[in-house]
This record gives C-alpha cells, sequence and structure tokens, in this order.
C-alpha cells in the first residue's frame, strides 16, 4: 500500500500517497470542493457517497463525487471553488 | 441479453459479505456488487493505512478467492424493471438478472441542520471516519465528536487512529439513559467485550452526556462550535465537528422494488420473515435496511438470507443469532432516542437543503415533502433528497416519501433504453 501517486488538480501538479480518495487528495493539497447555488464553499460531508458536497469534475467528467474515487497516477482533477 | 445470477446480491457490507459466502458454499453463481470501489461497506470500509484484521479479513478474502462469486466494484443500481436490475459502473451500464436477489444495502447516517452545519469541517461522525479510513488528513487536526449512539466512540476511535486529536465528546442522550444502556449490555457480552476496548482506545478523551452541538461558526470554514449541556453553554475551538445522529436504513431499492417497508420511528425499513424473504417472491433483505441492528445482526441476518436465496434452509443456530442480536437493536433505540431539543436546532434562516440552499423557513405553509420541493427546489438536488428528506422526517416536519427512478443521478447513455413508466 505503499507509494505515491501524481495528480493535477485545477493545474498544479500535486504527490499523494497512493489509495486514498480524491476528496482526500484535495483537503491534503488544500483545494477547496464544490461551491453551493448561493457561492458558499462546501466540503464533503457523509464520506460515503449520500450527501453530493464533495463532487468535482474527474478527468473531464463533471459531478463525480470525490469520496467514492481512488486516485489514479495522472488523474486531473477541477474543483468549481 | 442480460447476464443473469443465481443469487444477485446488493451492498457488499457484512451482511452482503456474509450472504455472498452463504450462497457461494451452497454452490449458487453468486453476483455482489457495490457502489464503492472496495467491499466491506461502512464498518469494513477499507483503511488505506491499517490491514483488516479477524472476520473482516476472512469474509474479504473469501469472496475475492471464491470462483463463484463475481465480485462487481463502483456499481450502483440506478432502476428495476422486469425482475432485473439496471446497475451502472463508471464505463457502461447494463441488465443484471437474478434467480434471487438480496437488499443488502445497509443505512446512511442520519445527519441533522443547525447553524452553521454547511461550513466546511462539519462532517458526519461515520462520515468522518469513512474519510479518514480514505486517507482525509487528520493529524494534529482539533476534533470534536458529537450526536448520538455508539457509533461515536466508533467514530472517535478511528480518527485518533488516524492522528486526529478528539477534543471530546458530546452525546446528547442522557446520563440515565447512558447509564441504563450500559447496565442492560450484559446481555450481549461481545458488546461488553467491543465497548471495553474502544474505552481502552480512547484513554483520556472526555465523554459528555446531554450534550448537543448548537452551532458551528467560521469563515470559509470550521473555527469553533457552541455545545449545550448541563452546565450551559460553552465554546470550543476545533477545526472538524463529526457530528450524526445515528443511522437510517437505506430502502430506496426495496421501495422500488415494491418491498413492503415498515414505519422505523420517522423512517422505514423493509419487512422480512424470519427467513429474511421480503414480501416479494425470491427478493431478500438482510442487515441495517431491515432496522438499524449493528454488525453482528448484518452478519447473522446476512448469512440467512444467503442459505435461503440458495435454497437452503438457515440453521436454527442462525436464527437463534439473529433473534439474540435483534434484541440488541431494541436496547439501543430505547436508550439513543432523539432529544426534543436537538429538533428544535435548525433556525428558520437554517439551510436544510445543501443541493438547493433552501432555508427552514422557505418550506413554511407547504404540506408535504412534495409540494415543498415545487415552489422551493428542496430536496431536488444531486443527492434526491438523501440528506433533507431523512432530516426533515427526524424534525416531524414531513415524512419520508416514495422514492422513483433512477435511484441515483445517472449518465444518459445508462438511461437510453430505459423505459420508466
Amino acid at each position: 500500500m505503499s507509494g505515491q501517486v501524481q495528480l493535477i488538480i485545477d493545474g498544479e501538479t500535486f504527490r499523494v500517497k497512493a489509495g486514498i480518495s480524491v476528496a482526500a487528495a484535495l483537503a491534503a493539497a488544500g483545494r477547496p470542493f464544490r461551491r453551493s447555488p448561493n457561492g458558499q464553499a462546501r466540503a464533503p460531508l457523509c464520506g460515503m457517497g449520500v450527501c453530493f458536497e464533495c463532487r468535482v469534475r474527474i478527468d473531464g467528467v463533471a459531478q463525480q463525487r470525490a469520496c467514492m474515487v481512488p486516485v489514479r497516477e495522472g488523474m486531473t482533477v477541477d474543483s468549481d471553488g | 441479453m442480460a447476464e443473469r445470477y443465481d443469487v444477485l446480491i446488493v451492498g457488499a457490507g457484512p451482511a452482503g459479505l456474509a450472504a455472498a459466502r452463504a450462497a457461494a458454499a451452497a454452490g449458487a453463481r453468486v453476483g455482489l456488487l457495490d457502489a464503492q470501489a472496495h467491499a466491506g461497506g461502512q464498518v469494513w470500509r477499507r483503511d488505506v493505512d491499517y490491514r483488516a484484521t479477524g472476520l473482516a479479513r476472512r469474509r474479504l478474502a473469501f469472496v475475492q478467492a471464491h470462483p463463484g462469486v463475481d465480485w462487481l466494484a463502483s456499481s450502483t443500481v440506478m432502476a428495476a424493471a422486469g425482475g432485473k436490475l439496471l446497475v451502472e459502473d463508471p464505463h457502461a451500464a447494463r441488465w443484471l438478472d437474478y434467480g434471487a436477489l438480496v437488499l443488502a444495502t445497509g443505512a446512511h447516517e442520519l445527519l441533522l441542520p443547525f447553524p452553521g452545519w454547511t461550513l466546511p469541517g462539519v462532517t458526519g461522525a461515520g462520515g468522518l471516519q469513512a474519510l479518514a479510513k480514505q486517507g482525509w488528513p487528520l493529524a494534529g487536526r482539533r476534533v470534536v465528536v458529537a450526536g448520538s449512539g455508539p457509533l461515536l466512540l466508533a467514530a472517535a476511535a478511528s480518527i485518533r487512529r488516524h492522528g486526529g486529536h478528539v477534543v471530546g465528546i458530546h452525546e446528547q442522550a442522557g446520563y440515565d439513559d447512558l447509564r441504563d444502556f450500559v447496565r442492560g449490555l450484559w446481555r450481549w457480552p461481545g458488546k461488553v467485550l467491543q465497548a471495553a476496548a474502544l474505552r481502552a482506545r480512547l484513554a483520556g478523551v472526555p465523554y459528555h452526556g446531554s450534550s448537543v452541538v448548537v452551532a458551528a461558526h467560521g469563515d470559509d470554514r470550521l473555527r469553533e462550535i457552541e455545545v449545550e449541556g448541563p452546565r450551559g453553554r460553552r465554546r470550543l475551538f476545533c477545526d472538524q465537528l463529526a457530528v450524526g445522529y445515528g443511522l437510517v436504513p437505506e430502502v430506496r431499492l426495496a421501495s422500488l422494488l415494491g418491498c413492503r417497508l415498515d414505519a422505523a420511528g420517522a423512517h422505514h425499513q423493509v419487512w422480512v420473515d424470519d427467513a429474511q424473504r421480503t414480501s416479494l417472491a425470491n427478493v431478500y433483505a438482510a442487515g441495517e435496511t431491515c432496522g438499524i441492528g449493528g454488525r453482528d445482526c448484518a452478519v447473522a441476518e446476512g448469512a440467512i438470507a444467503g442459505h435461503a436465496a440458495a435454497g437452503r434452509p438457515p440453521s436454527a443456530a442462525l436464527r437463534r443469532r439473529r433473534h439474540h442480536t435483534r434484541a440488541f437493536a431494541a436496547h439501543l433505540a430505547r436508550h439513543f432516542a432523539l432529544d426534543e431539543r436537538v429538533r428544535r436546532l435548525p433556525q428558520p434562516d437554517t439551510l436544510v437543503c445543501r443541493c438547493e440552499d433552501v432555508s427552514m423557513k422557505a418550506l413554511d405553509g407547504h404540506s408535504d415533502a412534495r409540494a415543498a420541493k415545487l415552489a422551493t427546489r428542496s430536496g431536488m438536488g444531486s443527492c434526491q433528497g438523501r440528506i433533507c428528506g431523512s432530516a426533515l422526517a427526524a424534525l416531524g416536519r414531513f415524512p419520508s416519501g416514495g422514492h422513483r427512478p433512477p435511484l441515483f443521478p445517472a449518465r444518459l447513455d445508462t438511461l437510453g433504453d430505459t423505459d420508466f413508466t
């Protein structure tokens, strides 16, 4: 379970521990998650794919739940924050 | 043509894994699917820092090694029609056919609104535990754990194990109930051992009863909280607040299929007989979806359902274990009932629908969830009312309603050839 992967979050390159979730990678990188319709910053609430507060764009696909997806080498993640 | 399994199991937590083992051992071809990338459910969720041990390790290894079990990861049931399930994974969607279906869909956490609960840094209690197991950074962070039920102890222990500094645990149940709960535990020696082990892992962490988090404060993220206990209000600095008020059975798929549901307080649970049969032929249910009973109950019910779904009568010993563990569920529900104070936490301007930013006062004058949804968009966002619907039911505002497909937001190509009429 050792090793690291490299991913690009909001255009910046980060190295994170392999096997962690995209949500954990965003938190470790200090990056935001979504903004609500009124513009409030939001972050993961349920941790298990139910609340949809952690959704981000992953490899160009919008509305992905960051808590449900493990990081992969070369992954691109974009928040709307 | 749809792929066919003798026994198809939805949910790979303790109940689903037990069902898979029992059905596969009886010679059935088993499909086991879960929305998560790894099997284990919530209780046995894979931890990026620690290997699984004990029963969890054995059950996960069995499923991976047994040639009769197909493990379908990252797979979500979107719809059901004609005795088949429409299942989406990250690449494609397909229909799965089955001889027997086992619903082991588990539960989700009851997350209740209070001023400040939308701030980044506020999560569920089980929510932060799940995030921590997936690598969420906690080292050196000040964490307050709050809400209700034994899950708070398990969550706090996990948070500490991952480097978080647990400032305190705030349980809304009163000291009388907590004392009676502990006194009644002798009937479940396994639980006494579990509780003792958790206490040891939480040495030095203050545990407060009759204590409720009434507000969270911060700018762009959580900075401090207000807690109300028997000795009044006080403010605590923290980086994370992990607050959950117990669990709600996940019944959406059962409801969509047309299984009989029973009321479980403000929520619903799937009705089953003593062989875990639902009201529908060839459809079984096991574990938390049948009522919150905990891991041991889920393991027993999953095994019964797996045997029954494969056409084998479950043993008398399994039925006794089910009965015993279900009694614990009743003991739990009796002593961790929601305090009226918690129901009064949301203020008129507190957001209840987090997807669409709908406040409590916007719901005034609407008679039910559907009327409120049409007028305010409450419950219309991506979570499909999972968070606000359960919360509003628990608050006594609107009863939780019926469920329509798709069960989760789905890709257009998944829905392309589906007739939902």
